[in-house]
């Protein structure tokens, strides 16, 4: 096979076919930062349920815990930054919706470590003293060496698949994550069966400049499942530079909250409508262009 | 007694200001405006090694105005997540954090009221307290002194790892394990009371230990003496924050922005 017939270029539909019922999904970002909120608007149009959704967690948390989708959730947090408090997140942990793992957000840096080394745990001192220790699923492990302290055996967080969403991409899935913090992203993937990202923009292998732009490549393409171009794809959170955080999106989001009736009318307008649909929705590209950078 | 007029606010940031005194080239975070500003004002005075960031991503020469920001700051490194637990595992770090709870041993709550697997209120999940409380020195801030943030017994989910013997397999903390002060609208605090529990290190002017006491439910250790009233901001102090808060966030943070001695209001 030539590099030319490599092309793992697919929709958004196409990536979410991939994805079964009770699945691990390890989702990309961080908070209210370039979330792959486009894959997961499309897993909420989806019958996917059952899911076990593993994120350092914003709206897409928030989103897939309206619609029921979640059983587990395995978190650090949930937050909409400038609204600390995940409205949709908190109505499913106070109804008892979906269990949950919560960590340290090193701690689950650390587990998403562990899997992407393949190894079943790593230990750490994190947790020590707290609650987070005295959840089911937790051991400790005593170093061998002269030290001999007890340290806990921080369990690998393997991923089925991880959804990721970063700025650009070639066919092959050599990705481009821009932005100034790249998160966890890398870990996600490595951790996952199965990686898929989305990115603004699908560009030849000579324009991703990987001469320049090497070090925002978080990923070799062999880890990479599938890219899909789907601009503005992170929106309403950030993907900083191209574009920044809608701030007032996430109050319509927020407001969703406030009854069912609410929340059945956001889905009608935001989701349910497709991505094809959504920009215009949302006020157009060139409103979202011109969104002002989020102070926090 | 100050000559000045002085906010509650004010006093609060330059009483929190003082966790990072002595503090040398540390990553200094204050979450919530009054901490932050008060990690600006120790940058900006009395401990110019200590580093602050924009909040978001970098490290920056100059403390970030909470707010609206009148220039671009200059970029000093890189402050992502991944460093950011690279630096509070080495223990190169002094957060002051405003949890929901706080008990004697000083163990704190930002996670959930009630029970957790199906809690009264959900809030934001344990963050990094689990980490940072056993890595690195912090200290705590409670804009409201009350006994649902000081409560008896232990917090309802432990998030941050304190001094309670129980807690660990041979009795003892993991040795990161530093708390420092407490800042509430009341009084400052510290862990210099008999087996680290929480002391009185200084009254607010017009507030009496019996006060602070009524509003925690649990038992407060008393020191030595005289108990002192914490120091007034001073003039310097003042016109510090007025560049430090451009926006006057300070102002806004309190409800009515009461004055910072009481018996100066009465």
């Amino acid at each position: 096979m030539t590099m030319a017939t490599l092309d793992k270029r697919m929709t958004a539909d196409e990536i979410i076919g991939q994805l079964s019922d009770g699945m691990t999904i390890g989702i990309g970002g961080w908070a209210t930062r370039r979330k792959p909120m486009a894959l997961v608007r499309a897993i909420l149009r989806s019958k996917l349920k059952d899911l076990t959704v593993v994120a350092y967690g914003g709206p897409d948390v928030g989103m897939l815990a309206a619609a029921g989708k979640i059983r587990k959730l395995v978190f650090a947090f949930v937050t909409l930054d400038h609204y600390p408090l995940e409205p949709h997140f908190r109505a499913g942990r106070q109804a008892g919706a979906f269990e949950v793992m919560e960590l340290d957000e090193g701690m689950f840096h650390w587990g998403l470590r562990a899997a992407a080394m393949k190894l079943p745990f790593l230990p750490t001192r994190v947790g020590i003293g707290t609650d987070i220790i005295n959840q089911p699923g937790f051991k400790f492990v005593k170093s061998p060496y002269e030290d001999g302290e007890t340290l806990v055996a921080m369990p690998a967080l393997k991923l089925d698949v991880a959804l990721i969403h970063a700025h650009r991409s070639d066919e092959r899935g050599n990705i481009l994550t821009l932005s100034a913090d790249p998160f966890f992203d890398e870990l996600m993937v490595r951790a996952a069966d199965k990686a898929f990202v989305s990115v603004e923009k699908i560009v030849t292998t000579a324009e991703l400049d990987m001469a320049v732009n090497g070090r925002f490549n978080l990923v070799e393409r062999s880890q990479i499942t599938g890219v899909s171009e789907i601009p503005f794809g992170a929106h309403p959170t950030s993907a900083s530079p191209d574009y920044h955080l809608d701030l007032k999106h996430i109050k319509t989001y927020v407001d969703s909250a406030a009854s069912p009736e609410a929340w059945s009318d956001y889905r009608g307008r935001f989701i349910d409508i497709g991505q094809d649909d959504y920009a215009a929705a949302v006020g157009g590209a060139e409103a979202i262009m011109a969104l002002p950078k989020a102070i926090y | 007694m100050a000559e000045h007029n002085y906010s509650l606010a004010e006093l609060l940031i330059t009483a929190s200001a003082e966790a990072w005194r002595g503090d040398g080239e540390i990553m200094a975070t204050g979450i919530g405006p009054l901490p932050r500003i008060g990690a600006s004002l120790a940058k900006a005075s009395f401990s110019p090694l200590i580093q602050t960031t924009d909040s978001e991503t970098w490290y920056t020469s100059e403390p970030v105005p909470p707010g609206k920001r009148l220039a671009e700051p200059e970029l000093e490194g890189m402050a992502n997540y991944d460093r950011v637990f690279s630096t509070l595992w080495s223990g190169k770090r002094h957060a002051m954090v405003g949890p929901v709870q706080i008990d004697r041993y000083g163990q704190a709550n930002i996670s959930v009221i009630g029970d957790h697997k199906k809690p009264k209120s959900a809030m934001l999940g344990a963050r990094g307290f689990p980490g940072n409380s056993i890595s690195h020195p912090n200290s705590f801030f409670f804009p409201s002194h009350n006994k649902r943030a000081f409560v008896a017994g232990e917090v309802d989910f432990v998030c941050m790892a304190g001094y309670n013997p129980a807690r660990y397999m041979d009795g003892k903390p993991p040795a990161g394990l530093d708390l420092r002060i407490i800042v509430t609208n009341l009084c400052v605090m510290d862990f210099g009371g008999p087996d680290h529990a929480i002391r009185i290190k200084s009254l607010h002017p017009g507030v009496t230990f019996e006060e602070v006491q009524e509003n925690t439910d649990f038992p407060i250790a008393r020191p030595e003496g005289e108990i002192p009233v914490t120091p007034a901001p001073t003039a310097e102090q003042l016109a510090l924050l007025a560049e430090l808060d451009p926006n006057g966030v300070r102002h806004t943070v309190l409800k009515d922005n009461p004055p910072g001695d009481r018996s100066a209001a009465a």
